[in-house]
């Protein structure tokens, strides 16, 4: 028994967060909204900073942890990425390292032999390795962070997040491709947090290449939503704990009545509060990425039987965002009136962790999913 | 990440599991907070003793089987699962045991533990005063040194004192140093109830059982430890003279870990949670549906957050005050899970039935072993590192 990442695990994500500290502080996150910060003016790399921080990435292996060997990656593990993906929540990165690093390889990892398209399949996780920036999204018409600056996309026909449970869809409808960002139809939309390079994204299911159809496509859908909603809770946790120091170090050196404030209890108990919400979900989202990566669950007397990878990721996605939901209010109460601007750093985590706590699934859903399953014998 | 247990691991389970299905009292025992109920718990703890698991993880050579930490977890897992009593023992074994572990002198080591973990001696906690709950290091109980007879005089009075209607011992702390003010000056004392000079007087808790105790002491005489049997049957000093806040911070931070609070028993919560709202999904509103499925969450998060802290232990990493995060979310994940069997329930709530009963006691959580307040101001003090003042 042993509920901690490995050495190397611990080291690497480390490696990571030292990178991001200098390649992407939050000046350069302001930079990737493109025009002027806290106007919906730009999409894309203000700067240039962010495409360095990608390729900086790139050269330390994170984009191919989950590739395999043959195709230029490290076949390493989720266990191995929420780690990573932690520390790029942390530095609030707006490139998409979850969807291609993670959903992307994950899910073209599962049908590198039995995709219709197989080339097209390997070609793209040697260049996910590689770090070309390939997004997915779920529906018809999907709202696709980084789209806009992508290279490919992988593109699934159902969104799991609008399926009624109680009346699944036809597996046999279930289509997932590949296609270039020139076969897609974007319309650039504006986001809240104008570093996402946000678009809404009209396709084709008949047309790219193949990555799996009938069954098939059905079972990886659900595989890739899971790795998703995982990989949004890392950035979560990540994002929850930035925005926890951020405003530990402001109420230290910001004094009212001739002493900081966050000396009054008020704040201090705001504080607490906040972190317990970010404490008590990692192990949710560190539990949720070991059984994704192949990892068997804890036993223990009484366990209700559950699919317990899909609860797993379920219980991670539903405590991270509220976690994150909470710390985002606290963070910007006990910031004040500086919080309430587009000048101090903060609004860069908060309107981030608002975006990644309702993209896949908010905790509403997946609180629904994990009812379903516990309450249905 | 691995998170299979080994198989000397599963074989402990096992042996738990088979011991106690084949002897766990059918339909529970009454309180133990009750006269008659204590009765019938001491007889239980000496069965548990008897057949070695009432300290499965001290030494062999005082009643226990050292048991790992894991192991201690499983045992746990095992014990409230299979629906076992409530342990009158707790305070004695998870409170004061691990601090004469630390700071006790080998004879009273050799003395006390094999009493406790027997169940011979049963142990309250001496702390709270009238005027001194949260703000511990202002009580006025005073040990007032009688160099002529040799030893020390204890007088004053102790209060909220768990179960001490029914316990043989207490351990408290008492003012030794008269000049001294705050945290200095305080000795770590241990006593046995029927001195002479004491006077113990039971009353009831919110949920009407005698669990609480006033503990009077008027010039109670501990004799100076002389190594000797005789003398320690009177009582006596843990740790040095004046050198009490210390010893008792050893003991606090037992209490706010989870040395009091294993996540075996939330889960066993949980489990039954889960199963009185299968009987009554058709008929609650899906808000009490969704804050059950909450309770079994947190259930589900303090035992994950629970192995990542036995890893980090078993590795050499101490948590320190990161307990504090523990006190506060399983007392409070009590009430959430009490909370939302009382809503499935509906009107029969205010029966006065097992779910009821354990409300009443889950409410007490955030008050006792350092209130939420003050472990939300160590959290903020002493993990985040907010200015004290
Ligand atoms: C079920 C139960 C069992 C107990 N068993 C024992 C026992 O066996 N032995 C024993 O010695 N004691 C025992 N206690 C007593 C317990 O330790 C005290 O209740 C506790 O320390 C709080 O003290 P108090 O009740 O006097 O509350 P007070 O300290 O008077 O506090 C009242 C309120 O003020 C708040 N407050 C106080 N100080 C601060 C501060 N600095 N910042 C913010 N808020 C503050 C508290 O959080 C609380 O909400 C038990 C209590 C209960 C409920």
């Amino acid at each position: 028994m042993r509920f901690a990442p490995t050495e190397e695990q611990t080291e690497f994500a480390a490696a990571t967060g030292a990178l991001l500290a200098d390649t992407c502080p939050p000046s350069a996150v302001a930079a990737a909204w493109g025009g002027e910060v806290g106007r919906h003016t730009g999409l894309g790399d203000g700067d240039g900073r962010i495409r360095a921080a990608w390729d900086a990435l790139v050269e330390m292996g994170v984009n191919g942890i989950l590739v395999p060997e043959q195709q230029g990656g490290l076949a390493m593990s989720l266990d191995h990425l929420v780690g990573v993906l932690e520390e790029c929540g942390y530095s609030a990165l707006p490139d998409p390292v979850a969807d291609s690093a993670g959903v992307v390889a994950h899910s073209l990892g599962q049908c590198s032999d039995t995709a219709p398209d197989v080339g097209a399949v390997n070609d793209t996780l040697a260049a996910v390795a590689a770090g070309s920036t390939v997004v997915s999204g779920f529906g018809s018409s999907p709202l696709v962070a980084s789209a806009t600056t992508a290279d490919t996309l992988l593109m699934f026909t159902r969104d799991p997040t609008r399926v009624d449970p109680d009346a699944p869809a036809d597996p046999a409808a279930d289509r997932v491709v590949l296609l270039d960002r020139s076969e897609v139809d974007l319309e650039p939309v504006e986001s809240v947090d104008g570093s996402r390079a946000l678009a809404r994204v009209r396709w084709d299911a008949a047309s790219g290449a193949c990555v799996a159809q009938g069954s098939a496509a059905s079972a990886l859908t659900d595989e890739a939503f899971l790795v998703a909603a995982l990989a949004d809770s890392a950035l979560l946790v990540g994002l929850g704990r930035a925005m926890i120091d951020l405003t530990v170090s402001y109420v230290g050196e910001r004094k009212q009545f001739g002493v900081p404030v966050g000396s009054f209890q008020a704040v201090k108990h705001h504080l607490a509060d906040a972190a317990l919400a970010v404490q008590f979900a990692e192990p949710l989202v560190r539990n949720a990425a070991h059984l994704m990566s192949g990892g068997v669950a804890v036993e223990a007397p009484g366990s209700i039987p559950t699919d317990s990878r899909s609860v797993a990721v379920s219980a991670a996605k539903a405590r991270s965002s509220d976690a994150a939901k909470k710390v985002t209010e606290t963070a910007l109460q006990c910031h004040g009136a500086i919080g309430y601007t587009v000048e101090a750093d903060l609004h860069l985590f908060m309107k981030r962790a608002w975006a990644l706590a309702r993209s896949h699934g908010d905790s509403a859903f997946h609180l629904k999913r994990v009812r379903r399953q516990l309450l249905a014998g | 990440m691995d998170l299979t247990w080994s198989d000397s691991e599963q074989a402990f389970r096992q042996e738990c599991r088979s011991w106690l299905e084949g002897n766990v009292p059918a339909g529970g025992l009454d309180s133990g907070d009750t006269a008659e109920g204590f009765a019938r718990h001491l007889e239980w703890e000496h069965q548990l003793h008897e057949a070695r698991w009432s300290v499965v993880s001290w030494p062999e050579a005082y009643g226990g089987r050292d048991a790992s930490l894991w192991e201690w977890l499983i045992f746990e897992e095992e014990y409230y699962a299979a629906g076992a009593p409530q342990r009158i023992t707790q305070n004695g074994i998870f409170l004061l045991a691990p601090t004469i572990f630390e700071f006790g002198t080998p004879a009273q080591q050799d003395h006390y533990l094999p009493r406790m973990s027997a169940a011979r001696d049963l142990w309250c906690q001496g702390w709270s005063e009238p005027n001194a709950g949260s703000d511990l290091a202002g009580i006025s109980s005073r040990a007032v040194r009688d160099d002529e007879a040799g030893g020390w005089r204890l007088s004053g009075q102790k209060t909220w004192t768990t179960r001490g209607a029914f316990c043989t011992h207490l351990f408290g702390l008492f003012r030794s140093d008269p000049g001294s003010e705050r945290h200095r000056g305080l000795t770590y004392f241990l006593v046995p109830l029927d001195a002479e000079g004491m006077t113990v007087r039971g009353f009831g808790r919110l949920d009407g059982d005698e669990g609480f105790a006033e503990v009077f002491l008027d010039d109670v005489f501990v004799p100076d430890d002389d190594g000797t049997t005789a003398t320690m049957e009177r009582g006596g000093i843990l740790g040095g003279v004046d050198e009490g806040w210390g010893v008792a911070m050893a003991t606090t931070s037992s209490e706010r870990g989870l040395t009091l609070r294993s996540p075996g028993r939330f889960r066993a919560t949980a489990a039954r949670l889960v199963d009185l709202a299968r009987d009554r999904r058709g008929e609650s509103a899906d808000s009490v549906l969704d804050a059950v499925t909450e309770a079994w969450l947190d259930a589900e998060a303090y035992a994950l957050y629970t192995l990542a802290d036995v890893t980090d232990l078993s590795e050499g990493r101490s948590p320190g005050a990161r307990s504090s995060y523990n006190k506060v979310f399983w007392s409070e994940m009590d009430l959430r899970l009490h909370r939302a069997a009382l809503d499935l329930l509906g009107a029969e709530a205010e029966l006065d039935g097992g779910w009821m009963k354990g409300y009443e006691f889950a409410l007490s959580g955030p008050i006792y072993a350092g209130t939420n307040e003050i472990q939300r101001n160590i959290i903020a003090e002493r993990v985040l590192g907010l200015p004290r003042k």
